[in-house]
């Protein structure tokens, strides 16, 4: 699939996921524990600032050097024996694959999770050309075989399904005839897949990080699922956006630290793998060939830009974990494969507004997601600047009228988001809050704030407070 | 080795230089001297008595089996675990500290396979039929609960996979504190011109996966239980 999912109109799939009470049942327990055990993983070190501007300092310098890197990196997988290849296009990048495809004449591709392979439908480029292209994440697993169900959070994709929606699926489509147990549903699926895995011609991998001094790449997992990918396959392809590189293997050591924790709030996830491909004389597993794939598809146009530091997302998806949009709203609401504050920063600089204008307007701009980002990407400050780009853009169509109040206006055309920002408001300027006044807003109240108080919201909303009185009244 | 391809580099590393508004950089970039540096100061002054404590309680964490041995005993602990877990056939690897363990006669049965020694390369399927894999650790990182094992030769990546079960060796002079000590190896020896190896793992526990409603399950792809053999070497 590409970015984009779905042809409905952004009010239509907030409507739909406001509506999905499952759904949002699951995302509401999924938030909460994501949270906690991030919060957890921060404390257990003690120093969490100096871990984030550690971060931010790595990523703002390898982002200042990137042409340097990836040169490096090349160089070096080209050392090894390994194959680069630059993709300024998703059309190049996944003709470069058919290519690696049709020469090995591939019949079964085993993929491990990769947001850029989505990014760029490469699973539908392969799947044109004949080949049979199986994903062995257990959540892309589960939305594969469920027709192709997109993805709703970029680390645990099949979040808005649960456990009995899965069951039903493996029984209609897989035969299975045991309980809705994950762990039952799960051995089935290490079961339907493990053969697979030993019949694959191709194995297709992502890439958390490459490592720019010895062009190895780095698979953060926990399923084991990258390494068979890696492991018994004769073929090798990796597919990298352009941006996931650190130039040492010490600095890859920060990013993964990082990443662990502010995903899944684990020290380190059960597999950390290096791979410097391909497999040396005298290995007997390990791909005998193996090709990096480097792909631009518009990250270079943020390059030089007031968006450089959205390129410094490692994909760990802790802004999604604390947003209170995406709680109420869910991952497809988004319309895109990258949802949440970084999705929607990004999916507007990726593939245009046209098709994403409203994301940046899908925030109440708490901060909530800056805070939590251990790379300090400060995504509610690039929301702001998507918003006044798109109402300069606008106003030269002399539209500006309409999209003046455009926050306002999507939240209060959405029965369900109003309703949604007005209650959660007290909640979530509480910490912020003393005796009735904010004193160190958060995000844009931050500038009013640093010179006078701001009123905290009113614990009742003014509708309630309205409804109440009428009731007294009468 | 061969030396491989690359395609389109210039263009696309011009274009970056481009856009970032400068001449292309190929030469002269230096890592900066980075103001905070908090991973040298975890566990810096802990004892191996101190970081053996740290592991074994992250194993409750990660749902992993600890037993603890002097070289002495490795065998019979060795045995024990395995039939614990009611394995019968095991893969290991081809490791010198097999036999300097005192492993010698364990890897001679018949119901053991050394990686490497499979007819016609027939290793990878030997190893998923079997029950149980064991390797040595190479470096053991006390904060994580994790396992590195730097693969290669007699040393196969799937040894630690394939099998239902995986027994990793642990020498307790193979303990540092965290994940930086051992990456700071690895980096010093890339740059002294040295290739790395082809697959570094590093393993903390069983498999596992929380995609079905955040519900963690142990035992997904990779091996379904794990067990840590602590051996005192000192």
């Amino acid at each position: 699939m590409p970015m984009k999912i779905g042809d409905r109109s952004f009010d239509k799939r907030v409507e739909k996921g406001l509506s999905d009470t499952h759904m949002r049942e699951t995302v509401r327990g999924a938030q909460g524990r994501l949270h906690t055990n991030k919060a957890k993983a921060e404390e257990e070190l003690g120093n969490w600032e100096d871990w984030r501007t550690l971060s931010e300092e790595i990523r703002a310098h390898t982002l200042e050097n990137l042409d340097y890197y990836l040169e490096q990196l090349s160089e070096n997988v080209v050392k090894n024996g390994g194959h680069v290849y630059f993709a300024e296009t998703p059309e190049e990048a996944n003709a470069y694959v058919e290519e690696i495809a049709a020469k090995k004449e591939a019949k079964k591709i085993i993929k491990s999770k990769s947001m850029v392979t989505e990014e760029i439908s490469m699973n539908e480029a392969l799947e044109k050309q004949g080949c049979e292209v199986i994903e062995s994440d257990l959540g892309e697993y589960i939305l594969q075989i469920d027709d192709h169900d997109p993805p709703s959070h970029i680390v645990a994709p099949a979040l808005h399904k649960n456990k009995e929606q899965i069951r039903e699926t493996f029984e209609r489509l897989k035969g299975y005839d045991k309980s809705a147990d994950p762990s039952e549903l799960t051995q089935f699926a290490r079961e339907q897949l493990r053969e697979e895995f030993l019949e694959a011609d191709i194995g297709i991998t992502g890439v958390n990080f490459a490592v720019a001094e010895s062009g190895s790449i780095s698979l953060v997992t926990n399923e084991g699922n990258a390494r068979l990918a890696t492991t018994i396959p004769k073929t090798q392809i990796s597919v990298m956006g352009m941006e996931r590189i650190v130039p040492t293997w010490e600095e890859l050591d920060v990013m993964v630290n990082m990443l662990c924790r502010s995903a899944v709030g684990q020290k380190l996830t059960s597999y950390i793998t290096g791979l410097t491909g391909p497999r040396e004389e005298g290995d007997l597993d390990g791909p005998e060939e193996f090709h990096l794939v480097i792909v631009d598809n518009g990250r270079s146009n943020i390059l030089g830009t007031a968006f450089q530091s959205a390129l410094h997302c490692i994909r760990c998806a802790a802004c999604i974990n604390v947003c209170p949009v995406y709680r109420h709203v869910g991952g497809h609401s988004y319309g895109s494969i990258y949802p949440g504050p970084i999705g929607a920063v990004l999916s507007p600089l990726l593939e245009g507004y046209e098709d994403h204008k409203e994301l940046p307007y899908a925030s109440s701009l708490c901060a909530a997601c800056t805070d939590a980002c251990p790379v300090k990407i400060p995504l509610h400050e690039h929301l702001i600047e998507h918003r006044k780009i798109i109402a300069e853009e606008e106003k030269k169509t002399s539209l500006g009228e309409t999209y003046a109040m455009k926050g306002f206006g999507i939240a209060a055309s959405s029965p369900g988001l109003f309703n949604m920002a007005t209650k959660t408001a007290p909640l979530m300027f509480s910490p912020f809050s003393k005796e009735g006044t904010i004193n160190k807003g958060p995000g844009p109240l931050g500038g009013w704030t640093d010179v006078r108080s701001f009123p905290a919201p009113e614990k009742e909303r003014f509708r309630d407070w309205f409804k109440n009185r009428k009731k007294e009244d009468s | 080795m061969a030396q491989g391809t690359v395609q389109n580099k210039d263009s696309f590393l011009n274009n970056i230089a481009e856009k970032l508004g400068r001449e292309r950089r190929t030469t002269g970039v230096e890592r900066p001297d980075y103001q905070k540096q908090p991973q040298w100061e975890v566990m810096a002054d802990y004892s191996t008595d101190q970081l053996v404590e740290v592991l074994k309680k992250q194993c409750v964490e990660i749902h992993t089996d600890v037993k603890e041995t002097s070289v002495e005993d490795l065998p019979k602990v060795l045995d024990e675990a395995i039939k614990e877990y009611g394995a019968e056939k095991a893969s290991i690897w081809d490791d010198p500290r097999f036999s300097s363990f005192g492993l010698s006669s364990f890897a001679a049965r018949p119901d053991v396979s050394v990686w490497g020694d499979a007819p016609e390369e027939k290793d990878i399927r030997i190893s998923e039929q079997a029950d149980v894999g064991i390797t040595f650790a190479d470096y053991t990182l006390a904060e994580s609960g994790t396992v590195v094992l730097m693969n290669g030769g007699g040393k196969g990546q799937s040894v630690s996979l394939l099998p239902t079960y995986y027994i990793a060796l642990i020498p307790l002079s193979t303990i540092v504190p965290r994940m930086s000590q051992v990456t700071r190896k690895i980096h010093e020896d890339a740059e002294a011109g040295e290739r790395v190896p082809s697959c570094i793992n590093f393993i903390s526990g069983p498999s596992n996966s929380a995609d079905i409603e955040l519900n963690l399950v142990v035992g997904v792809h990779g091996p379904v239980r794990a067990c840590y053999i602590l051996i005192d070497d000192r």
